[in-house]
């Protein structure tokens, strides 16, 4: 490397080209990071531009009009709203529990040698396809019980058990070493010192954790289109029963219809997702720089 | 088994236990509690544990077993025969046949559109998070670029539909054609903008966060003495960041193109929405196709016999296997950076 370096260092007549060439580089870099912002700019404001002319009172407290008819106007998507957040409440309340544990056991517990397949298994749910995912649950659930709520939530928590078992991770790594040790010299067990002095430490991280977790499985489509998808304009809270109606498949739906109307649809339900998805981002943020200011961390 | 070497670490240091002793003048209940209280804590952290490794393997397990009736029938040949036809009437040929020749070469081609915009712009967008931008801006425009992971695929692909497909129509499709029409690959501008093409662009916009977020922390992690060290030899800004930033996080960066790539082969909503459902290859970026994920989407709930049920799985299992071997392959090749792969996510 340093051979490299100094191989460019070489002063010579070039100076000025080289200065240019640096501006040039800065410029298409800066360039490139505003293009991203840019395109962040556009699609939110398509899906607010879009989305507000349909957005009203009703399209958010009534159900879909005209039964199983497609391609009318009017009506809201209140059942799907409703079904979203029961889907996204029910693989959250699966996914967190297994998630804290198993990162307690990573961070507090494990072996290097216990901790590597728990981590490479964790790796691969985290890159999984959320397709696959989605056909994994038809295969287990769907396939013999048909769609309904649970194997929607189900799916939905293997999408983010990494997400949680992760942001609780560096949660858990941010609490001071100092403060397990003192725990640790004043003869307190090391369960007594996980749940009254660690966990309580890292709550707030856990806290983001689950937010970024809610915001995540609100947007996913894939897993819900095998579990969940079959048509309903009523509201269905059984979760045990049939499929039950949300966002994401609407707007799927809405999106692939030839009727210019359920494109309007397809906004309208698109800003509800999205400004749920922003609010809970930001909120995780917010609650994420708290926590760091509280354990001292820059 | 599992549980021993944990236990066996619980308890190394004879200091530690001499502690207990002496915090420990409560007596023997408190004892009694603690000892439980360790076990119980302990298990039930191991046992989810041992449960996200079972998870994995019951997802390989179901997803084989499901794709099992068409790999006994079409076999390996299944990855590069290009007829897919789910007719069961007996007079048409090939009726009830499989392949996913077609699916394959859609998934490389949108993957390949995806990286080869997003990776040079993903850099760059790391170059000047990391280095460019001043603390206050970087600290604005940072978290806007994450944010862009957050939008949902399927508002993107909405977004592709309605306002990405009629501009590259328009717009970049005659553009491209009339300056590389000469090449088979910008033919014609097809008639809605759906297509090959506006799919790999999608899918671009959902790998470049990615890309960005993994090489601005490697960025960041090149030990300053470095990069001073080089400016102080009078290398401008550039020459620094291309000879020693640059070189010194290659291995990194091959592994979040890696990942990035894991994330577009994988990405069925926005591609099915997007790819405009093609049945053939075309040599045409501009015309339609599909991809493994997004014949998934569009046939799985309709499909009409059990072979192509059958048939679709084995389209999973391909995409499993491939993402199995972009995870171990950017483990090996920069073990340590593979855990930033959540840096988006």
């Amino acid at each position: 490397m340093a051979n490299q370096v100094g191989a460019v260092l070489t002063p010579g007549p070039g100076l000025r080209r080289r200065r240019r060439t640096d501006r040039l580089m800065r410029a298409s870099a800066t360039a490139a990071a505003m293009l991203a912002v840019a395109i962040l700019a556009i699609m939110v404001g398509s899906v607010a531009v879009h989305g507000a002319s349909q957005l009203s009172i009703s399209f958010l407290t009534e159900n879909p009009a005209g039964g199983s008819l497609v391609g009318l106007a009017g009506g809201g998507i209140a059942n799907a709203i409703i079904g979203s957040a029961l889907l996204v409440a029910v693989a959250t309340a699966m996914a967190l529990p297994m998630g804290v544990l198993i990162a307690i056991y990573l961070t507090e517990l494990s072996t290097p040698r216990t901790a590597r397949p728990v981590r490479l298994a964790l790796d691969l749910l985290n890159g999984l396809p959320t397709i696959v995912t989605g056909i994994f649950v038809f295969g287990l659930l769907v396939a013999s019980h048909g769609q309904s709520g649970i194997a929607a939530s189900f799916a939905l928590a293997v999408v983010i058990l990494p997400v949680i078992t992760r942001t609780t991770q560096e949660m858990l790594l941010l609490v001071p070493r100092d403060l397990r040790d003192a725990a640790h010299a004043l003869g307190i067990s090391r369960w007594r010192t996980i749940t009254s002095v660690v966990l309580p430490g890292a709550l707030g991280g856990i806290l983001t954790g689950v937010v970024l977790a809610l915001a995540r499985a609100a947007g996913e489509t894939a897993p819900l289109l095998l579990t969940s998808s079959i048509f309903s304009s009523h509201t269905t809270l059984n979760v045990f029963g049939a499929a039950i109606p949300n966002i994401p498949i609407d707007i799927f739906s809405y999106s692939e219809s030839p009727f210019p109307v359920e494109h309007a649809k397809a906004w309208g339900a698109a800003l509800v997702l999205i400004v749920l998805i922003l609010v809970g981002n930001l909120t995780a943020r917010a609650l994420l720089a708290r926590q760091r200011r509280r354990l001292g961390v820059l | 088994m599992l549980l021993c070497p944990a236990m066996a670490h619980a308890e190394t240091t004879a200091t530690e236990a001499d502690l207990r002793q002496i915090g420990r003048s409560g007596g023997g209940l408190r004892r009694m509690a603690d000892r439980f209280g360790d076990r119980a804590l302990l298990g039930l952290t191991a046992l989810a544990s041992l449960a996200a490794v079972a998870l994995i393997a019951l997802v390989i397990d179901r997803v084989v077993a499901g794709s099992m009736p068409s790999i006994s029938k079409f076999g390996l040949g299944f990855l590069w025969h290009t007829t897919w036809n789910p007719s069961l009437s007996s007079g048409v040929r090939d009726s009830n046949v499989f392949g996913a020749g077609v699916l394959v070469y859609g998934t490389l081609v949108t993957s390949a559109i995806a990286l080869l915009i997003a990776v040079p712009l993903g850099i760059a967008i790391g170059v000047y998070l990391s280095m460019l931008s001043s603390g206050r801006l970087a600290a604005v425009i940072g978290p806007l670029v994450e944010l862009l992971a957050s939008v949902p695929s399927v508002i993107i692909g909405l977004w592709g539909i309605v306002v990405l497909a009629p501009f590259l129509h328009s717009t970049i499709e005659p553009a491209l054609h009339s300056a590389l029409g000469w090449t088979a690959i910008f033919g014609e501008p097809g008639t809605t903008g759906l297509g090959i093409f506006n799919a790999g662009v999608v899918l671009s916009i959902m790998v470049l966060p990615i890309i960005a977020a993994i090489t601005r922390d490697l960025f960041l992690n090149v030990p300053r003495e470095l990069k001073e060290g080089a400016l102080a030899l009078g290398a401008t800004r550039w020459e620094m960041i291309r000879t020693v930033v640059l070189h010194s996080t290659r291995s990194g960066i091959i592994a979040a193109t890696i990942l990035g790539l894991a994330r577009a082969l994988g990405e069925a909503i926005a591609v099915t929405q997007t790819i405009g459902a093609g049945t053939a290859i075309k040599a045409s970026l501009f015309a339609n196709g599909d991809t493994l994920g997004s014949r998934i989407a569009e046939q799985f709930i309709g499909a009409v016999s059990k072979l192509q049920v059958s048939s679709l799985f084995y389209c999973a299992l391909i995409l499993l296997v491939m993402e199995l071997m972009a995870n171990i392959g950017a483990q090996l090749i920069a073990g340590r950076y593979a855990r930033l792969q959540g840096a988006v996510r």
